[in-house]
């Protein structure tokens, strides 16, 4: 089932909505009813994107294409073009879920109303863009374009200090993104029609080679690799999310942990092992190194955090560090590479997107009732507040890899598939997971649990409508983490066909045929 | 000189014609608004000579065949009747220019009304000497002769050094000083250069050097010959001056801030625009030959501009001298695509430009092979691709730099002229009491960082994209990492407004007392911003039709070496 003109709504009603508040809209509750509902709208268009994606033998691989020449052949080959593929569809469908939980968890914002759904809701259209576009120009457009929203919620309703956290959010990203700016150009230089298309460079045939490229194919590849590993963050260009975590309104949190470091996982799967299978396959030794470091270094740090903001800051951190342990298992014998390693590292996006997501809005509901999220000063919260502290509860245990939820599926696949390929490695990013069990079991004994204080006596739990953000997730991380195959079937679609192409190339290189470069 | 050859200068004298017409009925008449409107509306006379040379390049006296639009019939038309043949070009490209230079001039006259009518004197000398400058530049951009080179500089910069020192007070006057001091020191320099280019060819005309250049020179020596090497490294210097590139900027700053705001407006965007048209022209025309000596220079100065701008910048709190920094940064950025010329044979990627153009005869692809004008000379051995893609994006690049330049300066100038003052600090609280203002500012610094969906974003990426054609992929690096630097400065300022609380020049605005500080903002000023506003954004998402311009416009320069 294909629609056209679904998936460009799908992008922009965001930004239409933000278009109304700024021209129409007045009243903070009129602005905030209006922004909850495209923010629904929006979850159910993304689901039903989710749904019409055909994940049949012999569908396409990108459906639901929209697709207009945007600027004529002759000078920059660009085209708007938007699609998903299996790697995508479930992405567009986590911004719809924590879009809408984000526009939830702002409902206790007070200060200027107007313009903080407006940044939101735009910041919703250029993250969704992102996971659709299929022209690197357009890609990097949207990917540009989530900077000044971003940078405005955490400076202007962020507390500590806001400032400097967010610039320097914004000079880490800019930073980033000025080494993909030269890739992608040198990407468009490269191809034989000048183009900027995305599809091409993941086909085997039209894929970029080492003898045509305007750089060196492994100079390209490291460009992108700067760019989304300051995205994701891995170790040592984290620095700027603690701060960013810490400071951000519990909304820009959500964002900013459940979607927008997923761009950074979402580039490095598409781009860097999708475009790149000679590279990756070569570098894969340093790319799972990055992986287990930032697993162990984000661990260490995070038992140490009193605050609860930055304590999860931290921990995703070492989350997204197996992100990059599961693309580390391309490293396998010549030929030998399965899926499951970069499966873990797609399902692991999804899984983090959505633990972490409930975990910035329970600490959001519990900073936002009693005040301080200084973990000494807490305690003794369940009692008060059940509701919140349940969903705060199922989030850790999926966030420590408790099976039977999502995180433990996505940590698992990501463990098999690097253990082919790299086990000692693997060994020792198992032992995150062991210090996560203990941070995080910490975390929740000292906040919410242990004995009950006086000046928490009249802590009120979780409205209906604040219970909503956490029913959602929670829902999502339990179906996952019961029933994979409903993502993961998915993702193979798009896994599997990248899989091949690394499997021809290393087999390539190995029999001495040709070189990979 | 025949009838024909006025018809051809027609524009630039209509310009200097205007001038002259707008300081009489400044004596003539005692109504201010009067001087102002015919300034403004005078602008037509050039702007309908420029469009008639367009499409009717052989005048209203030969039947006209071809057109200059559809790069059909003659692409050029060069004077060569008259007693200094081949002193002038024009051609598609000097349109363009032209065409930039009366729109950024009428723009800045419609916003800059207000301004004027405030001045406490010489207000029709302010329009006459505004456009004898721009009559100038547009001299500057046909002139392909070092004698009508050098006149039209002067003519180009010496009205603007006195409109510098036009306000009485001692900042104003130190910024005429500096820049008549620092002007001259350069035009002596591009004199000196022209001299020994001179000297070595014995042609004044560009098309002569070109042809002298390609004779036998020697190989161990850059450009063939150190009078050639001394004459392009000093005319380099003097031209930067008008670049405000390194190591001629150091007027930036001080001319930035003391001079009238439109005016530094107009010299931002019209007088470095014409400047790079004569580097181009100068470059890709008289100097082709020794393209891989003069395009490792530059890109060196690209470097080292781009960088010593940014950091300047940074430590600014001044926010007409940052902007001043700021198009130092520039002028970096815009000499990568002058250094992006041509590559020789042997690259890859490069074949890729020739399959783009579905029409061998289509300009805007005009992937033109140039044969080396001597066989066996190793500087120019084998033969070479010429692309128009680094001129065409400089081009481009000049049309969104002053679409977003000028947005910045009107709404400077609309702040100044409620707050009274420039400095950053002071722009707290513009946001909740000139929104759209705040906007506008915003829009334009964000512009200026080259973020996406702006004309600067598409000009860098089409700079970027000339760059890495052209082996220079270390330097679209250095200036992506550049762009990183600016972002701090420009983002600085969008901070102040949108979030520091109301300083007390802004809650001073409308509290009575002084005069200038109502809280209304000029209509007219408000026009200008939102025109250049709008073209700000639109050229980063409608850009084909600029695109195709500008390289159509630069598909006519190195015509005068193909034959």
């Amino acid at each position: 089932m294909s629609v056209p003109g679904l998936l460009t709504l799908t992008v922009f009603l965001p930004a239409l909505g933000a278009l109304a508040i700024l021209i129409l809209l007045r009243g903070d509750r009129v602005v905030r009813c209006f922004a909850l509902l495209v923010g629904l709208a929006d979850l159910l268009l993304s689901v039903a994107v989710f749904l019409s994606f055909d994940r049949g033998e012999g569908a396409a691989r990108f459906q639901l294409i929209d697709r207009i020449t945007w600027i004529s052949a002759e000078t920059l080959n660009a085209s708007y073009f938007l699609g998903v593929d299996g790697l995508s569809a479930p992405m567009v469908l986590l911004t719809g879920l924590l879009g809408f939980c984000a526009i939830i968890a702002s409902w206790s914002i007070r200060e200027r109303v107007r313009e903080y759904f407006i940044w939101l809701l735009l910041l919703q259209t250029a993250v969704m863009g992102v996971f659709t576009s299929l022209d690197f120009l357009l890609f990097f457009l949207f990917w540009e374009l989530e900077l000044l929203p971003m940078y405005m919620l955490i400076a202007n309703w962020g507390t500590g200090r806001k400032t400097y956290s967010a610039m320097k959010f914004l000079i880490f990203t800019i930073l980033g993104s000025a080494f993909m700016l030269v890739a992608i150009v040198a990407v468009a230089v490269s191809q034989a029609t000048g183009s900027f298309d995305m599809t091409l460079l993941l086909e085997p045939a039209t894929m970029l080679d080492g003898a045509s490229a305007a750089l060196p194919l492994s100079l390209l590849f490291w460009l992108f690799f700067a760019a989304f590993a300051v995205k994701l963050p891995a170790w040592p260009v984290h620095t700027w999310l603690p701060d960013a975590h810490t400071d951000a309104p519990t909304a820009a949190s959500v964002m900013l942990a459940g979607v927008m470091l997923k761009m950074g996982g979402y580039g490095l799967l598409r781009v860097n092992v999708g475009m790149f299978p000679g590279e990756v396959t070569a570098f894969a030794w340093l790319l799972i190194l990055l992986g287990v470091i930032s697993v162990l270094y984000g661990a260490v740090v995070t038992i140490r955090q009193t605050d609860l903001k930055r304590l999860i800051a931290y921990s995703s951190v070492s989350h997204m560090g197996l992100v990059l342990v599961g693309i580390g298992s391309v490293g396998a014998a010549a030929g030998q590479v399965t899926g499951a390693g970069l499966n873990g590292a797609a399902m692991q996006l999804f899984t983090h997107g959505t633990i972490t997501g409930l975990l910035f809005v329970g600490v959001g509901l519990i900073y936002e009732k009693a005040h301080t999220r200084y973990i000494p000063d807490l305690g003794g919260l369940a009692a008060r507040m059940p509701v919140a502290a349940a969903a705060l509860a199922i989030a850790g245990f999926a966030s420590l890899g408790l099976p039977g939820l999502s995180g433990f599926v996505s940590e698992i696949l990501v463990f098999f598939g690097a253990f082919r390929a790299f086990p000692v490695m693997t060994i020792l990013s198992v032992l995150g997971i062991i210090l996560a069990a203990g941070y995080i079991l910490w975390m929740l004994e000292r906040s919410l649990f242990g004995p009950q204080r006086e000046r928490f006596a009249d802590l009120t739990d979780a409205s209906p409508l604040e219970a909503v953000p956490l029913a959602l997730l929670v829902a999502s991380i339990v179906v996952v983490g019961i029933y994979p195959a409903f993502l993961t079937e998915v993702f193979d679609t798009a896994i599997s066909p990248m899989v091949d192409v690394i499997n021809s190339t290393s087999a390539l290189t190995s029999a001495g045929t040709a070189g990979a470069r | 000189m025949t009838l024909y050859d006025i018809y051809l200068i027609a524009p630039q004298l209509s310009m200097a014609a205007l001038a002259v017409l707008v300081v009489l009925a400044d004596l003539v008449t005692p109504r201010k608004g009067l001087v102002s409107a015919l300034a403004l509306a005078g602008l037509v006379a050039p702007l309908a000579f420029i469009v008639l040379h367009i499409y009717m390049p052989n005048g209203l006296l030969v039947a006209g065949t071809g057109n200059l639009a559809e790069g059909s019939g003659s692409d050029s038309m060069t004077l060569l009747t008259g007693f200094l043949p081949g002193s002038l070009a024009v051609d598609r490209f000097s349109a363009f220019m032209n065409l930039l230079v009366v729109a950024s001039l009428g723009l800045v006259f419609l916003s800059s009304i207000d301004y004027v009518m405030k001045l406490p004197r010489l207000r029709g000398e302010f329009y006459g000497l505004m456009l004898l400058s721009a009559s100038g530049m547009m001299l500057l951009a046909s002139a392909t002769e070092l004698i009508t080179i050098y006149v039209a500089l002067e003519l180009t910069t010496l009205p603007l050094v006195a409109i510098a020192a036009f306000l009485p007070n001692a900042r104003s006057s130190e910024a005429g000083m500096k820049f008549l001091v620092i002007g001259a020191i350069s035009s002596a320099l591009t004199l000196y250069g022209m001299a020994l280019l001179y000297g070595f060819s014995g042609s004044t005309t560009l098309e002569g050097i070109a042809l002298a250049l390609g004779g036998p020179l020697r190989d161990d020596v850059p450009f063939g010959s150190y009078a050639v090497l001394v004459g392009i490294a000093v005319l380099t210097v003097g031209i930067a001056f008008k670049l405000s590139a390194i190591p001629s900027q150091m007027w930036v700053p001080d001319v930035y801030e003391g001079a009238p705001i439109p005016m530094v407006a107009f010299l931002s965007v019209a007088s470095k625009a014409v400047a790079f048209a004569l580097l181009l022209r100068f470059l890709y025309s008289g100097l082709l030959p020794y393209y891989g000596d003069w395009g490792a220079l530059l890109a060196i100065l690209a470097a080292i501009t781009m960088t010593a701008g940014n950091l300047a910048a940074l430590a600014q709190s001044n926010i007409r001298r940052l902007l001043g920094y700021s198009t130092i940064a520039h002028a970096g950025y815009l000499l990568v695509g002058v250094a992006a010329v041509a590559q020789l044979g042997g690259f890859g990627g490069w074949a890729s430009v020739d399959s783009l153009s579905p029409s061998a005869n289509a300009p805007s692809a005009a992937a033109l092979m140039l044969h080396s004008v001597q066989e066996g000379d190793s500087s120019i051995g084998g033969s070479f691709t010429f692309t128009t893609f680094g001129p065409s994006s400089v081009l481009f690049y000049l049309v969104a730099y002053a679409a977003a330049n000028l947005t910045a300066f009107f709404a400077i100038l609309a702040v100044h002229s409620r707050i009274g003052s420039d400095l950053i600090e002071d722009y707290g609280g513009v946001f909740r009491r000139f929104p759209f203002l705040a906007i506008a500012l915003a829009v334009a610094l964000v512009a200026l960082i080259g973020v996406p969906p702006t004309g600067i974003f598409v000009g860098k990426i089409y700079l970027l994209l000339a760059a890495v054609k052209s082996e220079l992929a270390w330097l679209a690096l250095v200036g992506a990492i550049n762009s990183v630097i600016s972002a701090y400065y420009y983002v600085r300022i969008i901070r102040v407004m949108f979030m520091a609380p109301e300083s007390e020049a802004v809650a001073a605005v409308g509290m009575g007392g002084i005069q200038s500080r109502t809280a209304r903002v000029s209509p007219f000023t408000l026009v200008a911003l939102g025109l250049t506003l709008a073209a700000t954004v639109l050229l980063g998402i409608l850009f084909g039709p600029v695109v195709q311009a500008a390289e159509g416009a630069v598909s006519a320069l190195p015509g005068i070496l193909i034959q």
